[in-house]
């Protein structure tokens, strides 16, 4: 059996590989069956307060957002954060950035709450973006931190707000400058201004006013 | 080879079994790969450090290049080489070639497609991303991607290189279980790594890029991309390494494996082990506390499996010592047996939640990543390259000197950098857990991303000498400096 063509294939090939994934794959997924996952249109309807953020760029970046949006509604919202999800992925953000805040190693009081299950149970974190290395700092809590003129000229050009940042360049989000940002950096600004906007509070360390109030 | 005469006299002929031309050709897509990510590493590392030269142009992103790097190595170097490598072995083993000469030929282009398509999809993706059609189909066919990368480590191939990807490996498979198939009699221990890693390996790649993509959400889809990423290590690439070590050195040390037994407990300890590992990749997060236990001590269990497996070799080599001074590539395969000890050591470590509290999301996962792929996979790849080349040009290597460069290069340069990186690791760690801020950690990790350019370019610059020694082979430039230091078995029987 040991040697054998078949014991070979279908133990240690099929059987040894269905284990593993019965133990480590079907339980995670049936202990959290019965929670449904949000999509990206639930999301806004839920969360007023990335209405405030997607209204703020509409309205600091009227001339950008209305060619690359329209009017800020939820439905442009929603196609916003889908885009910025993408591009987060696709200019691999998530290989410099987690997306989860650990009990451990002080991170509860550098980000905020340690990250839970339900958090990640929606249309946004498929495939989940827990990341698996930073170079910059989590990310998952990091909405509302900061005002979205900040992140604009973060991301022309991260040296001029966070001193000596090794983060590359992202001129291609805008038209030329940090004040016009294009499709994509509007997106990506929504998407990172939503991280963290399910929470309790939020923006975690600093209470603006006129965002809870909202 | 001394056991020809124990293979019967029917028995095709080497030039019946192998198609060489098919093994060059792989062997040399994969070191065009290898160059290919290298090069996009180094812009990754000069990032890091400010001196990127190429800061600002979209194509040249170093994030989108990111991905390059390492899909180029597991797709492109890794399975490339490996597939040639496969094409020398297998055919040998089982005395019948492969399924079909057509068919592997079909391969070999299809899987040049699939990588460049990849390669391309994740540098010009991005900038299609915002384009209306893109949306407009990703919202038509409710895909949870792009054109571009998936949001998948090592599966970041977009969604619709997938199904290409699956047929080609299904065709692998097919077309080396055909001869693993047809021959007689006992098993020996490389088939039976080779026809697990056919099996392990497809169902793996289709886990990993279809699950977490479609069906499966939030925290249980972490789970299956930690099981994915390990899996393709584990079951990807580690059983065709060892496959490969079970086959190359008995042969260059002319004498069998010391012992049977404990090949059988290597194998089936890696069978059983290696895939129930995938969670310990996602530590402290959200996964239940239960599964992340289960993982951490499967984990350490499989150190004990590779130690018997590095005691085998070892106990192989046993005698036969100073080869590891005379022939190169048996040089190859015990440096990388080293490393390979040194990295299982540091897996039944850093696998502990105590380690993960400190170094989890630093560089020492990065050092640990590049010490297994490149110090060990690719320098026994190098080290078969070696053995293989002459036989399959003909003729000796240009020079014996540049490969010495090569291995030195190679070898110091990774060890250098696998140091660095771990150092900077534990520093990471503690600027994040003293509460800092953030640019301290950057800040303070300069010296060591410096170093790490630097033991990059060694690195490459080992690769450059090893291209140009292989141009010079192939054009067929008498020998600069050939004196009989590694003499190369001669190419008779089989």
């Amino acid at each position: 059996m040991f040697e054998s063509k078949a014991g070979i294939f279908f133990i240690a090939g099929v059987g040894f590989f269905l284990l593993a994934f019965l133990g480590n794959g079907v339980v995670p997924m049936l202990m959290y069956k019965d929670r449904p996952e949000k999509s990206v249109e639930e999301l806004v309807a839920d969360n007023k307060r990335i209405m405030v953020q997607f209204r703020d760029l509409s309205e600091r970046y009227p001339e950008q957002f209305k060619a690359a949006f329209g009017e800020p509604t939820e439905e442009k919202c929603a196609e916003a954060l889908r885009l910025g999800r993408q591009i987060y992925i696709g200019e691999a953000c998530w290989h410099c950035h987690s997306q989860f805040v650990r009990p451990v190693s002080n991170e509860s009081l550098r980000y905020g709450p340690v990250s839970q299950s339900h958090e990640y149970d929606n249309e946004l974190q498929r495939p989940v973006m827990f990341g698996t290395r930073r170079v910059g700092p989590d990310l998952s809590r990091e909405g509302g931190r900061r005002g979205n003129d900040w992140h604009a000229v973060h991301f022309f050009q991260p040296s001029v707000v966070s001193n000596n940042s090794p983060m590359p360049e992202y001129p291609w989000f805008f038209d030329g400058s940090p004040d016009k940002p294009n499709r994509r950096g509007l997106a990506i600004m929504t998407y990172i201004q939503w991280l963290g906007s399910w929470l309790p509070e939020y923006p975690y360390y600093e209470e603006l006013a006129e965002v809870t109030d909202e | 080879m001394t056991h020809t005469a124990a293979i019967p006299r029917d028995v095709p002929s080497h030039d019946e079994l192998v198609d060489q031309k098919i093994v060059g050709a792989f062997f040399v897509a994969a070191l065009t790969y290898l160059t290919i990510s290298m090069l996009a590493g180094i812009l990754m590392a000069l990032q890091l450090v400010h001196w990127n030269p190429l800061r600002g142009v979209e194509l040249f992103s170093p994030g989108r290049w990111r991905m390059v790097h390492t899909n180029a190595i597991a797709y492109g170097f890794l399975a490339n080489a490996f597939l040639g490598a496969l094409n020398w072995a297998v055919p040998r083993l089982t005395f019948h070639p492969v399924a079909s000469k057509a068919l592997n030929w079909f391969i070999f282009v299809a899987w040049q497609v699939i990588v460049l398509s990849t390669a391309i999809a994740l540098v010009v993706g991005p900038s299609l991303q915002d384009q209306a059609w893109v949306m407009n189909l990703a919202r038509e066919w409710k895909l949870p991607m792009s054109l571009g990368a998936q949001g998948l480590e090592w599966g970041e191939t977009p969604f619709w290189i997938d199904p290409l990807a699956l047929l080609g490996l299904a065709l692998v498979a097919v077309n080396f279980m055909v001869p693993i198939a047809k021959s007689k009699g006992p098993m020996y221990v490389t088939l039976w790594y080779f026809m697990a890693a056919f099996v392990w390996t497809f169902l793996t790649y289709a886990m990993g890029n279809l699950l977490p993509e479609y069906t499966v959400g939030g925290t249980s889809a972490g789970a299956i991309g930690g099981l994915f990423i390990h899996d393709l290590v584990g079951l990807f690439v580690t059983p065709l390494g060892w496959g490969l070590m079970y086959y190359f050195v008995p042969i260059l040390l002319k004498k069998p494996i010391w012992s049977h037994g404990l090949s059988l407990v290597g194998f089936w300890g890696l069978a059983f082990f290696y895939p129930l590992q995938g969670i310990h990749h996602f530590l402290y997060t959200p996964i239940p506390m239960f599964l992340q236990y289960g993982a951490v001590i499967s984990t350490i269990a499989v150190e004990l499996v590779v130690a018997t497996v590095v005691i085998n070799f070892f106990g192989t080599l046993a005698g036969r010592g100073s080869m590891f001074f005379t022939n190169l590539p048996i040089r190859y395969f015990y440096t990388g047996m080293v490393f390979y000890f040194i990295t299982c050591f540091q897996c039944a470590l850093q696998v502990t939640l105590t380690f993960q509290k400190l170094i989890h999301f630093t560089d020492w996962v990065v050092g640990h990543a590049h010490l297994v792929m490149f110090g060990v996979f690719s320098l026994w790849l190098f080290g078969i390259m070696i053995e293989l080349f002459p036989r399959l040009l003909n003729r000796p290597w240009y020079s014996h000197k540049l490969l010495i460069y090569h291995y030195w290069f190679s070898s110091a340069g990774l060890f250098v950098m696998f140091g660095d990186l771990t150092l900077a690791g534990i520093f990471q760690g503690y600027y994040w857990a003293s509460l800092q801020p953030w640019d301290v950690s950057t800040d303070g990790s300069q010296p060591f991303w410096i170093t790490r350019v630097f033991a990059g370019l060694v690195m490459f610059a080992g690769m450059l000498c090893f291209i140009y020694d292989l141009w010079m082979t192939w054009r067929g430039v008498t020998p600069a400096d050939w004196v009989e230091v590694t003499p190369i078995p001669k190419v008779s029987g089989n």
